[in-house]
């Protein structure tokens, strides 16, 4: 009950700096992306704020031996850069300009706009869900097998 | 206001980060775990089996509308405006899905955790979908749907 009150703490405040930073608008987010139109850098002066925050704290993370409402740690330990990584980045990165939306601010705009978000939420789990039982590229390393 | 931006809220944007970013630091130190959301929501709605505690990742998921929403009641209108067709949204929608979870991470968990940690699969995934991003939207304009 309490872990699950500090992920609703997280999440609403991860909604309302969404909402804040004019990063819920599709339109804001898109013209970040496009160079040659007229250039919004919002988008980095958020990713700028976002990173103060999270530098103190992986200071603190590694003087901890268990976070304090939990009994471990469980973050992602692989460091292999390997091709479901970079295809799946580049996919990403296609949806997101052709869109202007990635998923937060896509979950987030369920309050705001949400017959307008819709098709992209539905379409975002789909995709999800595709990937799941059409993987594309294995994500498993490859078994040596016998010679 | 950036005379050569006008459109550009740096103050509204780095505000709204330190929010996102403080978020972020309440699910590492609090749960021990990356607030990333293509993880979570894949997690909430089952389509993942591993991940964060269902509990944790419906509260995170359902945190999000619940702040955009306190956002527009406390400090007013959140304007957001959407492409005019519905085959961008289903397009770039059915993308970000596939690819956030092939890519094990989106612009949460890679860009704001990983980037802040020096994450070498993050640094190169942020690095990747940014590139990709201004390649796509770049097209879009040069070929006029823009």
């Amino acid at each position: 009950m309490t872990r699950a009150l500090i992920a609703l703490l997280s999440g609403t405040l991860f909604g309302a700096g969404l909402a804040y930073s004019g990063m819920s608008d599709p339109a804001r987010v898109q013209a970040f992306l496009d160079l040659f139109g007229q250039w919004d850098p919002t988008l980095a002066f958020v990713m700028g704020g976002a990173m103060l925050p999270m530098a103190v704290a992986w200071v603190i993370k590694s003087r901890l031996s268990a976070p304090l409402a939990a009994p471990t740690f469980d973050l992602p330990g692989t460091t292999k850069l390997d091709r479901p990584l970079a295809f799946g980045a580049i996919l990403f990165g296609m949806g997101w300009g052709i869109a202007g939306l990635c998923p937060g601010p896509a979950l987030a705009d369920l309050a705001i706009a949400p017959g307008d978000v819709a098709p992209f939420v539905v379409a975002m789990f789909v995709g999800m869900a595709a990937q799941r039982f059409i993987p594309f590229i294995s994500q498993k390393p490859k078994q040596a097998g016998p010679k | 206001m950036i005379a050569a931006v006008p459109n550009a809220m740096p103050v509204e944007g780095f505000m709204g980060g330190l929010l996102i970013g403080l978020a972020a630091a309440i699910m590492l130190l609090g749960l021990g775990r990356i607030a990333g959301v293509s993880g979570m929501a894949a997690r909430a709605t089952g389509i993942a089996d591993s991940g964060a505690p269902r509990n944790v990742a419906i509260a995170f998921v359902v945190g999000l509308p619940l702040g955009a929403l306190l956002i527009a009641q406390t400090v007013g209108a959140v304007n957001v405006s959407f492409p005019a067709s519905i085959w961008p949204l289903i397009i770039g929608g059915l993308l970000v899905g596939y690819g956030t979870r092939l890519g094990s991470g989106c612009t949460s968990g890679h860009g704001v955790c990983g980037l802040s940690r020096l994450s070498p699969r993050s640094v190169v995934a942020t690095g990747m979908f940014m590139a990709s991003g201004f390649v796509t939207v770049g097209l879009l304009r040069a070929g006029g749907w823009l």
